[in-house]
């Protein structure tokens, strides 16, 4: 029989709802990043860089972009004859069709793809970070240590330490205890959400723990093999690694790309990261245009200024308008002599001429406070501003708005206007 | 589309000076992110052309490694395809191609085995968009043997680089001289032919028994009284880059709004190999005006009225006008570059400086990357 020593499953139907009007209407590792790529590239570059040509892509929350970007795996070589990937959407099954209601419970519910390559070892990745590591590494590590599970921990600073679900260890590495955000730590390993399981050990947990009603690998499984068998050993990484599940760590990543040398560089040789960004021209610059500090995408023009920015492909910036600080997205058209502070504009919007994002003071968002801050204006993807508004911070704007829709000319600090429509 | 698609790629000049010692003219880097040869593949695909031969021969390692897939052009199909011919020895022939004529004589067995009625012919050095179908339109309402595709000079190029057609007042072709010192028209051709499958085979079997080998001088011009051989006149973007100066004035045309435009804007677009490469990256320090910046540069310096291919690494203080600079070269900090073309994947080292006094020059470094 033909088998594939380990398969990678890679968890992509979460909403990422903390992303607000970035996740809308697509989920949260189809959302762009970096300029040209999308945040299910990092681990799906990984993959084949690591060797493994078999990613099951499990999708549920707004498929269709996450589709389209993946197809049959042409920009990451993952078209292949016997695995490439493969995308898993839930289905109906003659009884007791569901979705998927946890992170194990989706794995548990594609047992038969996963039965198909015959494998050794199965990994379990999440498509919402960014990172570049070798998992063939961690797999050699997993098996010196004859591990049923090995997870990919990092070290964090003791202070935050209470976030992160801490793994606790020997001196071998072997997992002694588990603490979900503990207000006192023991250690201060943070799991990273990345498991390599033996397969007949991943494969007997998921059926004992079927009935378990949202089944979810931190929660159950990890817990019922740590309780079983306790070989569980920590794979301890101490490279770049970056969740971006708030927008005030999705700006500052997207920033810290554009320093001199940035911690996180793609420009290097060795691990490459691979998109699907179709053939594009090259980018204009024209004679007015000022542009530092940044990095801009394909196929950009830019007739404007542009400070300390990430800015996608395809994207026009017209003459008289300033950026700073602010993440553009692919195909995005700005108008003449607008002014843009510390702004996320989603990928197609049009804003208009002499508009203003970033003015005014800090005041909380009044709808979300906890996702709409860090000072941000957040525009949702095909939204619409039009001439001569001004936006304040924390701030979010989706849909086809018009001028009525700010009162005065001015959408305050703290305020939300999400309508239905944009551009097509 | 009823046609197969044949371009002829093999060729070299010596007007390209230094820069043809790399590669065939077709795999030319072109307006920073493409080869010449993807213009013609592009315009194949576009015209939904399923099977296309890529005639090449002179120094042609950097056009088959461009072409070593051909799912970027869209010919990845289990129908048709694309398909690189280079010389090979065979029992009954030991040449290299002799000419275009030739090269087309050798792999008749891929023109003998279509079943297109037409064949489409065109060279791989040229940067336009057409549409084929609209072209074979024309050729089949003329009810002509061979349509050749004509642009109307511009008054600066050099008559003697190209054909020079006259027709009569109904478009057949009464005229057509091959590089002439006068010019007696200013319709030249762009290499860009329409013939039906069966003639052509006929044509080049015929020009093989005469020990002929070049399909103008020998075929076109030779039966330009006793076929039908109409003008089709290409009234958009035609730019041949076969000459240094040619080259560099076609590079700088995108930065024109309105060939940009046309080029990477309008419909259909062209396609080229994917080379996943990150953004372009602008450094604090750097001052870009008036240019075309293709992904992976990082730039460090001044960029005046230039276009830098991929990968572009360019150091502080250095400063490039009015140049072309091609993929994945290095320039030094303090690098002065002006009207120059510098050659894909040179190192310069820092403080040189390169001036293309009376024309444009063509810098050669060989520097290699770990000296540095």
């Amino acid at each position: 029989m033909r088998k594939k020593e380990m398969i990678a499953m890679l968890l992509a139907g979460g909403q990422g709802s903390r992303l607000g009007v970035l996740t809308a209407k697509v989920a949260k590792p189809a959302v762009a990043f970096g300029g040209k790529y999308r945040i299910i590239d990092f681990p799906l570059s990984n993959c084949i860089n690591s060797g493994i040509d078999t990613v099951g892509v499990l999708t549920q929350y707004q498929p269709l972009r996450l589709n389209t970007h993946i197809g049959i795996g042409i920009p990451w070589d993952l078209d292949r004859n016997f695995g490439g990937v493969t995308i898993l959407p839930p289905y109906e099954k003659s009884s007791n069709s569901e979705w998927y209601t946890g992170t194990a419970n989706a794995i548990y519910q594609n047992l038969d793809y996963m039965e198909t390559f015959n494998p050794e070892y199965v990994l379990i990745l999440s498509g919402d970070h960014i990172y570049k590591m070798d998992y063939e590494v961690m797999l050699d590590y997993h098996k010196e240590n004859h591990a049923d599970v090995t997870i990919a921990a990092m070290p964090v600073p003791k202070e935050e330490a209470s976030r992160f679900g801490i793994v606790v260890t020997d001196n071998e590495g072997k997992i002694s205890e588990f603490q979900e955000k503990p207000p006192e730590p023991k250690s201060n390993l943070a799991s990273m959400g990345i498991y390599i399981f033996t397969w007949k050990v991943l494969k007997e947990a998921l059926i004992a723990l079927e009935n378990v009603p949202g089944c979810d690998f931190g929660k159950h499984i990890i817990p019922y093999c740590h309780e079983k068998t306790g070989r569980l050993f920590a794979y301890e990484y101490n490279g770049y690694w970056k969740d971006v599940g708030t927008l005030g760590s999705y700006w500052e990543a997207n920033m810290e790309l554009i320093d001199i040398i940035p911690e996180f560089n793609l420009y290097e040789e060795y691990w490459k990261i691979y998109t699907n960004s179709g053939i594009l021209p090259p980018q204009y610059i024209s004679g007015q245009a000022v542009v530092d500090r940044s990095i801009i995408g394909n196929g950009s023009e830019v007739y404007g200024e542009v400070h300390n920015c990430v800015v996608g492909s395809g994207v026009t910036i017209e003459e008289g308008t300033v950026i700073r600080d602010s993440i553009i997205m692919k195909d995005v058209r700005i108008g003449k002599g607008c002014v843009i502070d510390k702004s996320i504009i989603a990928e197609n919007c049009v804003v208009g001429d002499n508009v203003t994002f970033g003015i005014g003071s800090d005041v909380p968002n009044k709808l979300k406070p906890a996702i709409y801050s860090f000072g941000l204006v957040t525009v949702g993807e095909n939204s619409v501003i039009p001439d001569g508004v001004q936006v304040g911070k924390n701030t979010a704007i989706s849909g086809l708005t018009a001028r009525e829709d700010y009162p005065g000319g001015i959408l305050e600090s703290g305020e939300t206007l999400i309508k239905a429509g944009g551009r097509v | 589309m009823r046609a197969v698609g044949i371009i002829l790629a093999g060729g070299n000049s010596p007007k390209m000076r230094e820069l043809t010692q790399r590669r065939a003219i077709a795999a030319m880097p072109v307006a920073g992110s493409y080869r010449a040869i993807d213009f013609a593949l592009s315009n194949m695909s576009n015209s939904h052309i399923q099977k296309v031969a890529v005639l090449t021969q002179y120094n042609a390692r950097s056009l088959n490694e461009h072409l070593n897939s051909s799912k970027w052009w869209d010919f990845g199909r289990k129908q048709g395809g694309l398909y690189v011919f280079t010389p090979t020895i065979t029992a009954d022939n030991g040449y290299w191609y002799r000419g275009t004529a030739d090269a087309i004589y050798q792999n008749l067995d891929f023109l003998k085995k279509c079943h297109e009625p037409y064949v489409i012919i065109t060279s791989g050095d040229a940067v336009y968009k057409m549409d084929y179908n609209k072209v074979l339109e024309y050729h089949i309402e003329k009810k002509a043997d061979v349509t050749v595709v004509c642009k109307r000079r511009n008054p600066n190029d050099d008559a003697s680089r190209f054909g020079i057609l006259k027709m009569d007042e109904t478009m057949r072709i009464e005229e057509f001289e091959e590089k002439p010192m006068l010019a007696s028209s200013d319709m030249i051709s762009t290499g860009i032919y329409i013939i039906r499958r069966r003639l052509l085979i006929d044509l080049i079997e015929h020009c093989a028994e005469e020990e002929r080998h070049d399909f103008v001088t020998d075929i076109l011009i030779r039966y330009k009284k006793l076929k039908r051989m109409y003008v089709y006149e290409i009234k958009d973007y035609w730019s041949n880059i076969s000459t240094v100066e040619a080259y560099y004035e076609t590079n700088m045309d995108f930065l024109k709004p309105e060939v940009r435009n046309y080029f990477f804007k309008e419909d259909p677009e062209v396609y080229s190999k994917v080379s996943d490469l990150p953004p372009a990256k602008y450094n604090p320090g750097s001052i870009v005006k008036n240019s075309l910046v293709a992904s992976g540069s990082i730039i460090n310096g001044t960029v005046e009225n230039s276009v830098l291919f991929k990968k572009t690494f360019v150091g502080n203080n250095c400063v490039i006008k009015n140049s072309v600079i091609l993929n994945d070269v290095y320039l030094g900090d303090n690098t002065y570059i002006e009207n120059c073309i510098v050659e894909s994947r040179d190192t310069i080292r820092a403080n040189t400086r390169h001036v293309g006094a009376n024309g444009v020059k063509v810098v050669v470094e060989k520097n290699e990357r770990y000296a540095l």
